[in-house]
């Protein structure tokens, strides 16, 4: 039978690294830590290719920073004005030494400063995500249990009348811009029938800090009720998937013969092959949650990091937008390799496989 | 006669409709030349009726005329933008298959980057880096769908190349060209036409986003995610009609092209649809 | 030796198609099985000899109604006196009639071997408390340690997972085994105790279907054979019938006889050459005995001397 294993990047192993033969060195603990080593290795060439080659493409860009970053005002500034913020921004410098100046200031932990907020960009991205970070949290759980749910029922009971829906549902959604539904619910909800606000994460005039969690949760149902819908969607069609292989695979012919039904195929015998495939997607999932926060973001004014990498984009704010590009690297990263780690840890045949590997 | 309809024949008839529907969208759009941009001043605003079935926005334009002339941009967008990522995909494909193991790691490494960071966020990426406008939303479209179907091309390739029937063949002394003629274009051709059609509605749906996000504003192309942008302002007044309307549509055509693409690949390759 | 009470299974002409499709959606019907015949009783062990290949194996799946969708069932199948369709199948399926799978790719790799035991048990109308019991009982029956109910297949050797996939079948109260393809790719050893364990099976009652290519192996614990070969059943034994070739009835059976170790030896029978699938006898292209119908039209199954046998060429 074919468990089949994530194909995810970042699975790949970098080649064969070192291996210790130590009879001390066997058990799950040191395989992880291993693991852990070959993964820090693999995300420092990561980040360190992203950020060239970001670098490079926003170097390109036809948009003058200090333009951009001017404004209105462009027009009240002599050239000599002008000439000191290029010199303080040291874009005077040809740009090889503009790059080794910041990659040597990344490496330091320092992101330059944000030009449309005056403050380091790390601040920036630092309050914007623990704003987003509620909101996605919320539609990755939403759409993480309601999605395996549904793709389950649909793969168990395949071509019933459930199963139909459940796929039309699935099918329509993933063709479905993340902003028109947002929109969709904005006019239904906020609009026509005012259960629910027009924007933002707290509501108007109100200092963040004095904003309650009530408060703060009504203004977030829309945003995440947005990005669930597609996320379950997806995250269904995946599951569906998963279950119509595990419905169809020889173990799965056996309990027929033993008199199992569909039912208890699906949810004594095939929930487990199927919930290994659904944490891996579940974690690799991130980047298309992270897209869909800034559309959802936009819709709703919500001023997330989702809404920051816009305006860095609109009005070409290079440190935060490529500290922003830096940050979604590491974020995505970060959750392949914990959903690599877990199939480690929960598979049976990995934990022996690797536990052979690092004897 | 309806129970003389098999598989192969619903199949067929549903290809022949999705592409219909195109058609149909594509003469709507030329029908109505510049109707779209005619302002009537005294009919703004209007909801949907018979004289126009999409309503009219607030300054008297008739929607459906934009709307069949905004699909008819965003198509074109997402065509081209995706048609390119194809080209790239297959070329990098078959380098990092063909050409030795240096060019495969290089091309790997390509793919793992462009995956690496969350898709839109490459996207806004690279628009920001053409500088926004039609064009840079074609690009950035265009250089960034490519990864996924460089995989499955190379993945394709590669398991050719060490199939026991090419071995026999260069051991016959056929010459590669032949081989690469014979053997494995009837193999990747197939592929790459699927992950082409299939490339569409996200290709379409991606450049939707980021017209909508402002990256590809110009007011002489606008494309139905512009639409929907200019409409933000209005839905609060209660115009659902310029909001609701052109997102049916996108919805209905990105959906056609899921549609023949899942059909066209059940003709060429039955293995995915055996019940 | 068996009266007609203690038939357990009776099946005639059962045949049994696929519909697939190729290249353009177009249909094709494939048809693995075209006539089947076989009696099964209590107590006895019923080899189904032919080719390797896939016909064989779906006679179990047919009687138990576990055939994909894309098949078509004809034919009788009764089963202690009831009819058996792919719908009724299912009160059956386990409780009554259970099969012993190939291999160990037919266990779930993530679960404990003792939990899926577990399970069969709890199907077979056992509560889950006794289910643990009766597992752990079967595991013992069959020699194993009860470690063995914390494996995972992967972690199981040839023999024991042989024997694990009895124990999964004899759980319950089944009265009658499909045994497929039991000692594929085991050593001598191990098959020679396989073989033994489902004598032994027979031996309490039960009947016992042995479906298989190496017809050594069979002629060791069967008492009837059943020889298949191009999708039909060409003839019906008893096992002594293969003590000297004299008793066999169509000339495929000696043929087969033939190529054990023991005896002359000329070829390997069981290669799928030797069975063609047109229009007349399977066995046509290649026998010595051939006439002109033999390659045009398909014989009936005759009884003939305490057997059956589809020849044209069959007399007394």
């Amino acid at each position: 039978m074919d468990l089949d294993l994530p194909v995810t990047t970042f699975t790949r192993a970098t080649g064969n690294p070192r291996r210790f033969r130590s009879p001390l060195l066997n058990s799950a603990l040191v395989s992880a830590l291993f693991f852990l080593g070959r993964k820090s290795a693999r995300l420092s060439v990561l980040i360190a290719s992203v950020a060239t080659l970001s670098f490079v493409l926003v170097s390109f860009s036809p948009v003058d920073p200090i333009d951009a970053y001017l404004g209105p005002s462009i027009l009240k500034i002599s050239p000599e004005q002008r000439a000191v913020i290029a010199q303080r921004w040291g874009m005077d410098q040809p740009p090889i030494d503009r790059f080794v100046r910041w990659a040597a200031n990344l490496l330091e932990g320092d992101f330059g400063v944000s030009t449309i907020f005056n403050e380091p960009v790390l601040s920036v991205i630092g309050k914007r995500f623990a704003t987003s970070f509620w909101l996605m949290l919320a539609a990755w759980c939403l759409s993480g249990v309601l999605g395996f749910l549904l793709g389950v029922c649909a793969g168990a009971y395949e071509s019933s009348a459930l199963d139909k829906c459940i796929s039309l549902y699935a099918y329509t959604m993933a063709s479905t811009p993340t902003f028109w539904v947002g929109m969709v619910l904005l006019t239904v909800f906020s609009v026509q029938l005012g259960w629910t606000p027009v924007c933002c994460a707290w509501p108007i005039g109100v200092d963040p800090q004095q904003a309650g969690v009530l408060q703060r949760i009504h203004h977030l149902i829309l945003p995440a009720v947005t990005l669930s819908l597609i996320g379950v969607a997806q995250i269904t069609l995946h599951t569906r998937e998963k279950t119509l292989d595990a419905m169809h695979s020889e173990y799965a012919i056996f309990a027929r013969a033993q008199g199992e039904s569909r039912f208890g195929i699906a949810f004594h015998r095939a929930l487990r092959n199927v919930a290994l495939p659904a944490i891996t997607l579940q974690f690799a999932s991130l980047g298309e949650l992270f897209g869909g926060a800034v559309l959802a973001e936009q819709v709703f004014a919500y001023p997330g990091l989702g809404r920051a990498t816009v305006e860095a984009g609109y009005r070409g704010d290079i440190p935060l937008l490529l500290g922003i590009v830096l940050f979604s690297t590491v974020f995505v990263f970060v959750g392949n390799t914990t959903a690599d780690l877990l199939y480690m840890l929960v598979d049976p045949r990995m934990r022996e496989k690797t536990e052979r590997e690092s004897r | 006669m309806l129970d003389r309809l098999d598989r192969r024949s619903t199949t067929i008839f549903t290809i022949a409709g999705c592409i219909f529907l195109f058609g149909v969208v594509l003469t709507g759009a030329w029908l109505y030349g510049e109707h779209g941009e005619v302002t009537h001043l005294n009919s703004r605003k209007l909801a949907p009726s018979l004289s126009h079935p999409f309503g009219t926005d607030w300054l008297g334009r008739d929607m459906l005329a934009r709307t069949l002339k905004g699909l008819r941009i965003s198509l074109f967008v997402g065509l081209s933008a995706a048609s390119c990522s194809a080209i790239i995909a297959l070329i990098l494909g078959l380098a990092a298959a063909t050409m030795g193991k240096t060019i495969d790691a290089v091309v790997t490494l390509l793919v793992d980057m462009a995956m690496a960071t969350p898709h839109l966020v490459l996207l806004i990426l690279i628009a920001f880096a053409c500088g926004g406008g039609a064009k840079g939303v074609i690009i950035a479209v265009a250089a960034s769908h490519w990864p996924s179907l460089t995989r499955v091309i190379r993945a394709e390739v590669l398991q050719l190349q060490s199939a026991e029937y090419i071995k026999l063949s260069q051991q016959m002394g056929k010459s590669r060209l032949y081989i690469a003629k014979k053997h494995m274009l009837p193999h990747v051709v197939p592929q790459f036409l699927i992950g082409l059609l299939l490339l569409f509605p996200h290709a379409i749906l991606h450049a939707a986003a980021l017209t909508f996000l402002g990256f590809g504003m110009s007011p002489h192309t606008p494309a139905v995610g512009v639409l929907l942008a200019e409409s933000m302002r209005y839905l609060s007044m209660g115009l659902w009609w310029l909001a609701v309307t052109p997102g049916i549509a996108l919805v209905i055509a990105v959906k056609a092209f899921d549609i023949l693409g899942s059909n066209v690949r059940a003709l060429l390759d039955p293995r995915t649809c055996q019940e | 030796m068996s009266g007609v009470r203690n038939i357990m299974l009776e099946i005639r002409n059962l045949s049994v198609h696929f519909s697939s499709y190729s290249k353009g959606l177009k249909r094709k019907s494939v048809c693995t099985i075209r006539s089947l015949d076989l009696t099964a009783n209590a107590g006895q062990v019923v080899a189904v000899v032919g080719q390797s290949g896939a016909g064989k194996s779906l006679l179990a799946h047919a009687v138990l109604g576990i055939l994909p969708s894309n098949s078509t069932v004809s034919g009788d199948i009764t089963f202690k006196g009831h009819r058996i369709t792919p719908e009724s199948a299912e009160r059956f399926r386990g409780r009554d009639i259970a099969l012993i799978p190939q291999s160990v790719a037919f266990l779930n790799p993530l679960l404990h071997v003792g939990t899926q035991i577990a399970r069969a048990a709890v199907l077979n109308g056992l509560p889950a408390r006794e289910a643990k019991k009766a597992a752990l009982l079967a595991l013992e029956r069959y020699g194993l340690p009860s470690h063995i109910y914390k494996c995972f297949p992967f972690q199981l050797s040839g023999g024991m997972a042989r024997r694990v996939l009895t124990a999964t079948a004899t759980v319950g109260s089944a009265s009658l085994l499909f045994a497929d393809e039991p000692t594929n790719g085991l050593d001598v050893a191990t098959a020679q105790e396989t073989l033994k364990h489902l004598r032994e099976l027979a031996d309490i009652g039960k009947a016992v279907v042995l479906i298989t290519h190496d017809i050594e192996a069979a002629l060791q614990v069967a008492d009837k054979v059943s020889v298949f070969c191009g999708g039909v059943t060409i003839e019906e034994a008893s096992a002594t019938d293969f003590i000297n070739s004299g008793r066999l009835r169509h000339p495929y059976s000696v043929a087969l006889w033939s190529s054990l170790p023991n005896n002359r030896f000329i070829e390997t029978i069981t290669a799928k050459s030797f069975c063609s699938l047109n229009g007349g006898c399977p066995f046509g292209p290649r026998c010595e005995q051939a006439a002109e119908e033999c390659c045009q039209q398909m014989p009936e199954l005759i009884p003939l001397r305490n057997g059956k046998v589809r020849c044209w060429h069959a007399c007394g």
